[in-house]
């Protein structure tokens, strides 16, 4: 059984579902759309919760909720199951593929072997659409590939039961009823007030520009708190966060600023169009700093990026999205 | 970042190509493929220097006696004792004790195989230690 599914490539992998998903049922929203419409981007700095001995950095919000948000301010219906036993799973995957509905699954890349090697860590969040079965191979839309592909169903299974942090304990997903006309002013508002008040006006040090600032003070400090090596290691860490696959480049604030761009049409509002291109500017500061820093990692050191120098244009980035979010707020408000 | 700006770095993508956001000549947004960017192929092979690092660490253990082969299957697969735990679906103070050589040789059959299968590699070529380990970068630089 194979769904006619039309596969794009997008930078994300949960806004891509997303809008794979909703393209399916004959919605043309863009990547940009879904990830602005679920509130994706955020930022997160948690030095005392680590990852293989290093702290949680995030810029994006937590995994599942574009994809529900998304869906529940468009007024789309979504099913959503999680299994304990693995056939059971697989055989709910099946009778959802026979039956022609195209079924996201959360995953472990590790597990994936169609995953480009380099890529494969335990990373228990990565959605992908399943879209057809021949035998024991499943068709895939895997949204950071270029192309469909397709995996085996011993493999599958193993991803979709990966165990860990963020365990996907087999969860399927799947559109319901979609409405006719998508309520898509109201779901932009939405979208960027949650990602607005996260970012300026939640009263925690850690998310949100605070969380920037706050992350720019240990920055500066990790050279004399761990020690040299230890220091480039968590800067090394820092920039995989922001731009290692999956992000479209500078920790998700370009394809941010793409839904800004498209929400100032949406809103007719033309304010949104500097605030986009501001949101940009503010993206290729977040590239600036990656490429200065993993400069330094490399032991090419120079004034331009010392830790204290790195930790300035984290500094500025904050800096300028306060400015953004607030100007976003206002905008929207008035 | 303007669409000519998109880094064409390769490299640890292979063939692939991952989606930028760009701006093009009118400032409007394009959806652009890049081969990789310098910078982020760069820390990611950090990250990889930090998993080969213990794993030869893993071997020298062995090497020495004073671990069981399982801790080299368990960095090789970027795994600690309470991922493993979970994959093995027993408590992280018995596999803890299955890092010791001494309990890890009294293993029934049934454990090694269980061990076996979430390594996916059949049970009897647990003890087998490669001379040297393939990564899917090239990890070059030392990392203390």
């Amino acid at each position: 059984m194979t769904i006619e599914f039309t596969h794009r490539q997008s930078a994300h992998c949960e806004s891509g579902v997303t809008s794979n998903l909703l393209n399916h049922y004959a919605h043309p929203v863009s990547e940009a759309m879904a990830f602005g419409i679920g509130s994706g981007l955020f930022f997160g700095y948690f030095p005392f919760i680590k990852i293989n001995h290093l702290p949680l950095i995030t810029f994006r919000g937590a995994p599942g909720s574009i994809f529900k948000k998304c869906a529940s301010r468009l007024g789309v219906q979504v099913q959503s199951r999680q299994f304990r036993a693995p056939r059971r799973a697989m055989d709910a995957l099946d009778a959802s593929i026979d039956a022609g509905v195209p079924t996201g699954l959360q995953t472990g890349v590790y597990w994936l072997p169609y995953f480009p090697a380099a890529l494969r860590f335990h990373f228990n969040a990565h959605n992908l659409v399943v879209f057809g079965r021949e035998g024991d191979e499943y068709l895939i839309s895997d949204p950071v590939v270029d192309h469909a592909v397709r995996c085996a169903r011993a493999d599958l299974e193993r991803a979709r039961f990966a165990k860990g942090a963020l365990a996907p304990k087999g969860r399927m997903y799947s559109l319901g009823k979609v409405p006719e006309q998508l309520p898509l002013p109201a779901a932009v508002r939405r979208g960027i007030k949650e990602v607005a008040f996260r970012m300026v006006r939640v009263p925690v040090p850690l998310i949100g520009v605070r969380g920037m600032e706050m992350l720019a003070r240990d920055v500066e400090r990790w050279p004399q708190k761990l020690g040299d090596a230890r220091a480039l290691i968590h800067l090394g860490h820092l920039i995989r966060m922001q731009e290692e696959i999956g992000t479209g480049g500078g920790g998700f604030r370009f394809i941010y600023a793409a839904f800004l761009q498209e929400a100032a049409q949406v809103l007719e509002c033309r304010e949104f169009e500097a605030l986009a291109q501001e949101m940009t500017e503010i993206g290729d500061q977040w590239r600036r700093f990656a490429l200065l820093g993993a400069r330094r990692c490399k032991g090419r050191d120079s004034a331009e990026n010392t830790f204290p120098a790195l930790a300035q244009m984290v500094r500025e980035c904050a800096q300028r999205e306060k400015f953004l979010f607030n100007e976003l707020l206002r905008v929207l408000d008035s | 970042m303007y669409r000519d700006e998109v880094p064409q770095d390769g490299a640890i993508l292979e063939q692939w190509h991952e989606i930028a956001y760009a701006v093009d000549e009118e400032g409007n947004y394009v959806l652009v493929p890049s081969a990789g960017w310098e910078p982020s192929n760069l820390v990611n092979v950090q990250a990889w220097e930090l998993i080969a690092a213990q794993v030869s660490r893993a071997l020298e253990q062995i090497h020495r006696g004073e671990a069981s082969p399982l801790l080299y299957h368990m960095e090789r697969n970027q795994m600690d004792v309470g991922l493993l735990a979970r994959y093995v679906g027993m408590s992280r103070w018995r596999v803890k004790r299955h890092l010791k050589p001494r309990p890890y040789a009294a293993l029934k059959p049934e454990v090694r195989a269980r061990y076996a299968d979430v390594f996916r590699i059949p049970p009897h070529k647990l003890e087998e230690l490669p001379a040297r380990v393939e990564w899917p970068v090239e990890t070059e630089r030392k990392l203390k």
